[in-house]
């Protein structure tokens, strides 16, 4: 498929704020994810970047502001706007979670059973094409708990992509692997952009990773994005917070109560 | 003027939550209806329930109820000895089980069985984002989880009570019979003539209500579950004493209303 000159959003977040109570967490984000691109999301603990992801896929209500998905608004879709929607995306999550009663090869298999019309042998075939896809393959009849982590991540890459999803979601891909592992991970990553040309978000904290695999590259800072462009240009950006995440250099404290102190009046005004 | 606010607040946060599991009941019964999953995915796991439910519990229910049986034969004994009565043991023992224990050991048993386990199973979702993830791939965890535990429920439990009465009145059968007063067959007879088909009835329709009760607490607590292992445990806890209490309620509702329309026939 080649990309028109001005290619239409496949993603697209305007002016999204979500709230956990009184606390603002995302304030006031815009942003495009284009077809076939992948977009990292990179941002400490407390960035709000997994919140991001739980709004981009529908789990979490914005307070205000609109996500497109494929020219839908998913704040005001209706339940059947929004099965229609979740078929057509596949959401990886950070602990896998694998359907703990099922064992591995059904936990991909579901979706298949649930929303297709195809035969069981067909499907069959489908979950060991996916599970091999993964480095899995064999694995069908393991229940979820006899996996590692990595295992796990992976099992739900497969399930994941069960669909033929256009857009997938990553969340955490590599936190809490071995290098070893998580360099699997990135390669398996890049081998999906490679072979399907999907178009994927990746909410990471992982440096080298996001720099690897990314196209382009959101930072998350706080609830805000503090830079946003090509790997390489925010890879040189000269932003101080931009530098002191990239650069791993701690926050000072007296940063912190500052910071802090902003995070609270950051909803007053 | 403390207490009052407090009594206030307490009846508002317990008519919210009886009114979160008529919720959840009408939107499982809608799902069930109007089912966004295939028809016959939904089945399959409504008898895998059923099995997990039902089938399963009936070993310990048979023994607790047959016991249940013994023991009311006994204590009656006791008190229709001095009366000369002897012979009315048996429908004592009837009575009692059809009316009133059958299905609410039956109840009890399961609460302890199957209520605490859709807590945990939910609750364990919650936590693992399993829950979510069944979001995500647009099944509706109402339609996949809930509903089929509704359906098990609401066919196992009258069954099972029916079952209870049986064992029941068996247990009384064996005192009955080791006791010298019956043979098998005059303790079966005495047993058919004291048995009312509308008792049996309403022993059914109660233990039906039970269940669906206790599926809509467990399910709902599993839900509500927070963020961690100890929530779990939280809830597990909590969708049994909130069962127990319920079913008790319903339970004193209908005996309640049973009398007041014999008291007028």
């Amino acid at each position: 498929m080649a990309a028109p000159s001005t290619p239409a959003p496949v993603v697209s977040a305007r002016d999204l704020r979500v709230q956990y109570g009184d606390r603002e967490v995302l304030h006031g984000l815009n942003f495009e994810i284009v077809h076939g691109e992948t977009v990292v999301v990179l941002g400490g603990s407390g960035s709000g970047k997994s919140t991001l992801l739980r709004t981009l896929v529908g789990l979490e209500k914005p307070s205000s502001g609109a996500v497109h998905i494929k020219g839908v608004d998913i704040t005001r879709a209706s339940a059947r706007e929004m099965d229609a929607i979740r078929k057509k995306i596949g959401l990886a999550f950070q602990g896998g979670a694998l359907i703990g009663s099922l064992p591995v090869g059904e936990n991909i298999a579901l979706p298949l059973l649930e929303h297709t019309t195809l035969k069981p042998t067909t499907i069959e075939v489908m979950v060991r094409i996916k599970l091999e896809q993964v480095g899995l393959s064999g694995f069908e009849n393991y229940s979820p708990a006899q996996l590692s982590g990595g295992m796990r991540k992976r099992a739900a890459f497969a399930r994941a992509l069960a669909m033929d999803p256009e857009i997938l979601f990553f969340d955490e891909p590599s936190a809490g692997l071995d290098p070893i592992t998580a360099a699997g991970i990135d390669d398996l990553i890049l081998d999906l952009k490679k072979a399907y040309s999907m178009t994927m978000v990746v909410v990471t904290h992982e440096l080298a990773s996001a720099f690897l695999i990314a196209d382009r590259i959101i930072l998350l800072d706080r609830g805000s994005i503090v830079a946003m462009g090509p790997a390489q240009e925010v890879r040189d950006s000269r932003h101080p917070r931009v530098r002191q995440f990239l650069d791993r250099v701690a926050d000072t404290t007296e940063d912190d109560d500052v910071d802090n102190l902003r995070l609270f009046t950051d909803g007053i005004r | 003027m403390q207490f009052v606010t407090e009594v206030g607040a307490a009846s508002e946060r317990s008519v919210a939550y009886v009114g979160g599991l008529a919720q959840l009941f009408g939107r499982s019964l809608r799902l069930l209806f109007f089912s966004p999953l295939k028809r016959t995915r939904l089945l399959q796991r409504a008898v895998h329930q059923a099995m997990a439910v039902g089938v399963g519990a009936l070993p310990i229910m048979s023994l607790i109820t047959f016991f249940v049986g013994v023991i009311i034969a006994l204590q009656g004994a006791y008190q229709l000895q001095r009366l000369g009565a002897m012979q009315l043991v048996a429908s004592l023992v009837s009575i009692s089980i059809t009316r009133e224990l059958g299905p609410l050991i039956t109840a009890i048993v399961v609460i302890g069985r199957s209520g605490s386990a859709f807590a945990a199973e939910i609750g364990t979702m919650r936590v693992t984002e399993e829950l979510d993830a069944l979001e995500t791939m647009a099944l509706d965890p109402v339609a996949f989880l809930v509903v089929p535990k509704f359906l098990a429920m609401a066919v196992m439990l009258p069954c099972l009570a029916v079952w209870s009465d049986f064992m029941g009145v068996l247990g009384g059968c064996l005192f009955g019979v080791v006791s010298g007063n019956f043979t098998f067959g005059s303790y079966v007879i005495a047993t058919r003539d004291a048995m009312v088909p509308h008792d049996v009835a309403a022993g059914i329709v109660k233990a039906l209500v039970f269940g669906l009760v206790i599926t809509a607490v467990g399910c709902q607590e599993g839900f509500s579950t927070g963020a961690g292992a100890e929530d779990v445990g939280r809830s597990t806890t909590s969708a049994v004493v909130v069962s127990i209490l319920l079913v008790i309620l319903i339970d004193l509702v209908f005996t309640v209303l049973f009398y007041l329309a014999r008291g007028t026939a």
